[in-house]
């Protein structure tokens, strides 16, 4: 008799989590389950369905020269576009929780680029980047420095777009960063003003520890979205010239619905699947230890 | 009482069912849901719209629902994602080059299905020939030319002049327009190119500009069959030393340069001569604040540009009673006098003969001579680029274009990586 109504509250319990559980399962596990199994057969073109062709997609993908471009320019925009951002983000937030005059003009001002359509701002980067009368080149021409086809010159190309990508991404973060500096005892500040600390060292021994839980969190938002990066290619360069700014997400789209390869487009969204998950796990599990939490 | 109301309610319910799932139902209005893409500036939804609500008046057993559907990508995007799910529109515009993936995916009916009588015949034969090569493959119509267009030469007059030229003669060659092209190229004391000669846009589509390039050279650049290429012809390599010697001896623009932001160069100065689409026809007319020119492409060994644009395509996983209907929506937005209105709102090339022969069309055309090139062109142009798995195929040559007009690989050596990359993509179509 015992057993009914514990059995009644493990129903209970179950039937509070079926709405999170159908949502995840529907739109986070199945499709990556789907994804997976997808990738181990042939695209089904019309009549003919899918056969089981086993790790084929996975060789493809192998000896598929723009999808090494691609991993290899990923890597670059991830390795340049997270410390930029991060860093920019903490000194703006620093700054912009000091009491200074227009602050929350500057507040505003940093936090503008993330809450703009993300098509829009990149069609206004493309009129900056304009060789011949684009804001870049009206600035550079003051100083009397050549023309710069900065879209369309294979050395530059990622760069313009990771410049974007940082802009876009530094005013999101320092948001974080920001309510993290607020939510700080303030009494920790008097206390070292009292001792005689410099700023640099408060901030050194004091704020950056303190900070940590929310470096974390930003990284792996940074990593995210370094992998899923796509808008502005599409907008700014379309992957080009000669595959020079494909990003990994750019190339999956390109195979996945321009040339609907949907059996290798799902070997490539294992790849980048794994790819994320094991960066999260790193960072949950590795960095998460050597951060200090309250 | 509540029961009646409940079954009432259910009855309704099940009538409703029975009537969505496409007009099964001899009474019920037949519906076609039609998508199209907006690829150039101007009132397309409203005109379209126009276009569904004028066509239902005059055939009450027909409902037109027109439902816009973003760029050509999107849209053949969304049209495939629903064919895969079972529910495609019943007709769609999308790009005449996507035929071939259409085919492939077993996703449309050819349109000779719907052809019978003597009048649905002299219709499809109305179209400009060049026009239905986009069209017709395996001896089949599979598309009905709609929003057309062709690459024509824009350029600035007020510069012809300034550079003592005549503003009436614009190139009619490549070698008169790489010589007008140094004259009209402008550097300031520091040696600065302030403004260039001619510009040919390479951002994102490349092939299509390149493809007029090739033409004027000689070499259709894919068989009909549309499973075999020659990007490695020697004619097709000079093509390209042409477009790269440009940009290396100064007057045009390095590197790539941006479709999107072409039109605005040239309202600008920066630039004297533009190859673009004539869909931007009315879009320059808007807004440059110069007297500007329309021509043809100037000839290599002979006059030539590819053909651009949107058909119609009718879905397989429709009934009968909808691709019935479609076709006859088909047949009466391409009439003349629509054809004509079209034209005119939007800077696409009307579609036959005919259309220009309507009074309205031959009014504006005394008015506004430039809307006129394009017409004139079209006995000299060829398909667009189109080939099996076309996406690829073309991003092949893409890739080879832009690695030779940013000097990482000679025009030879571009061209014939492209040549071996689609040789790969096309040999299980052969």
């Amino acid at each position: 008799m015992t057993s009914a109504p514990s059995g009644t509250r493990a129903v209970h319990a179950y039937l509070l989590l079926l709405p999170a559980f159908v949502l995840l399962v529907a739109f986070t596990h199945y499709p990556a389950v789907s994804t997976l199994i997808d990738s181990f057969f042939s695209t089904p073109k019309g009549a003919r369905p899918g056969v089981w062709v086993g790790l084929e997609n996975y060789a493809v993908m192998a000896g598929d020269p723009v999808f090494w471009k691609a991993l290899q320019n990923n890597a670059w925009f991830a390795l340049a576009t997270i410390p930029l951002s991060i860093s920019l983000a903490l000194v703006m937030a620093l700054w912009v929780n000091e009491r200074i005059a227009g602050r929350g003009f500057l507040r505003m001002a940093y936090f503008t680029p993330t809450v703009l359509p993300m098509i829009a701002v990149a069609n206004i980067w493309l009129f900056f980047y304009t060789p011949g009368y684009g804001l870049l080149e009206q600035i550079t021409g003051l100083f009397g420095a050549p023309s710069q086809n900065w879209l369309g010159d294979q050395r530059t190309a990622l760069g313009a777009i990771t410049v974007v990508a940082v802009w876009k991404e530094a005013g999101f973060f320092m948001i974080f960063y920001l309510a993290a500096l607020q939510s700080l005892n303030p009494s920790l500040r008097e206390a070292a003003a009292i001792e005689g600390a410099s700023r640099w060292y408060f901030f050194k021994r004091v704020q950056w520890p303190l900070l940590m839980p929310t470096t974390l969190f930003v990284m792996v938002n940074a990593v995210i979205n370094a992998v899923r990066m796509i808008d502005h290619v599409v907008v700014l360069t379309r992957g080009g010239p000669d595959n020079a700014s494909t990003l990994l997400l750019y190339h999956l789209y390109e195979v996945g619905f321009k040339y609907w390869d949907t059996g290798y487009a799902a070997a490539l969204t294992v790849v980048l699947l794994l790819v994320l998950a094991s960066v999260a796990l790193f960072q949950f599990f590795v960095l998460d230890r050597k951060v200090h939490y309250k | 009482m509540q029961r009646r109301t409940l079954h009432q309610f259910a009855a309704a319910a099940a009538l409703s069912l029975a009537v969505l799932p496409g007009a099964a139902l001899a009474q019920a209005p037949t519906e076609i849901s039609f998508f199209y893409p907006v690829a150039v500036g101007g009132p397309i939804a409203k005109i379209v719209d126009d276009f569904a609500a004028d066509f239902s008046r005059e055939n009450p057993g027909v409902k037109v629902t027109p439902i816009y559907a973003g760029s050509y990508q999107d849209t053949i995007v969304k049209a495939l994602t629903a064919n895969k799910s079972g529910t495609p529109p019943v007709t769609s515009v999308l790009l005449s080059t996507d035929m071939f993936t259409l085919i492939d995916e077993d996703a449309i009916v050819p349109i000779d299905n719907f052809v019978k009588t003597a009048d649905d015949r002299a219709w499809l034969g109305s179209f400009y020939k060049a026009f239905l090569l986009n069209s017709q493959t395996g001896g089949k119509t599979w598309g009905v030319p709609f929003q057309r267009s062709t690459i024509v030469l824009y350029y600035n007059k007020e510069l012809f002049k300034a550079a003592g030229l005549d503003p009436n003669k614009p190139p009619a060659t490549w070698a008169e327009m790489a010589e007008m092209a140094k004259k009209l190229t402008v550097k300031d004391a520091s040696g600065k190119v302030t403004q260039y000669g001619v510009q040919i846009p390479s951002s994102g589509f490349p092939y299509w500009l390149f493809q007029a390039l090739a033409i004027q050279n000689g070499v259709a650049m894919a068989n009909d069959a549309g499973n075999a290429v020659k990007f490695d012809d020697p004619k097709v390599i000079e093509a390209l030393q042409y477009w790269v010697d440009l940009s290396k001896q100064g007057v045009h623009p390095p590197g790539i340069v941006e479709w999107g932001t072409t039109p605005k160069d040239f309202f600008e100065k920066k630039v004297a001569m533009m190859w673009t689409t004539t869909g931007n026809l009315t879009n320059v007319r808007s807004n440059a604040k110069f007297d500007f020119g329309v021509a043809m492409l100037p000839a290599g060994k002979a006059k030539g540009s590819p053909t651009g644009g949107g058909n119609f395509y009718i879905f397989k996983k429709s009934t009968p009673a909808q691709q019935e209907a479609a076709f006859k929506f088909i047949k009466w937005v391409t009439q003349p006098e629509r054809a004509a209105r079209w034209s005119m709102e939007t800077g696409y090339v009307a579609v036959s003969e005919a259309a220009y022969g309507t009074d309205t069309l031959r009014k504006y055309g005394r008015d506004f001579p430039p809307a006129l090139v394009a017409r004139d062109q079209l006995p000299f142009a060829l398909a667009e680029f189109s080939t099996h798995d076309n996406q690829r195929v073309t991003k092949a040559l893409n890739d080879g274009l832009q690695a030779a007009l940013t000097g990482t690989k000679t025009p030879t050596q571009a061209m014939q990586d492209a040549q071996k990359e689609a040789e790969r993509l096309l040999r299980s179509y052969k």
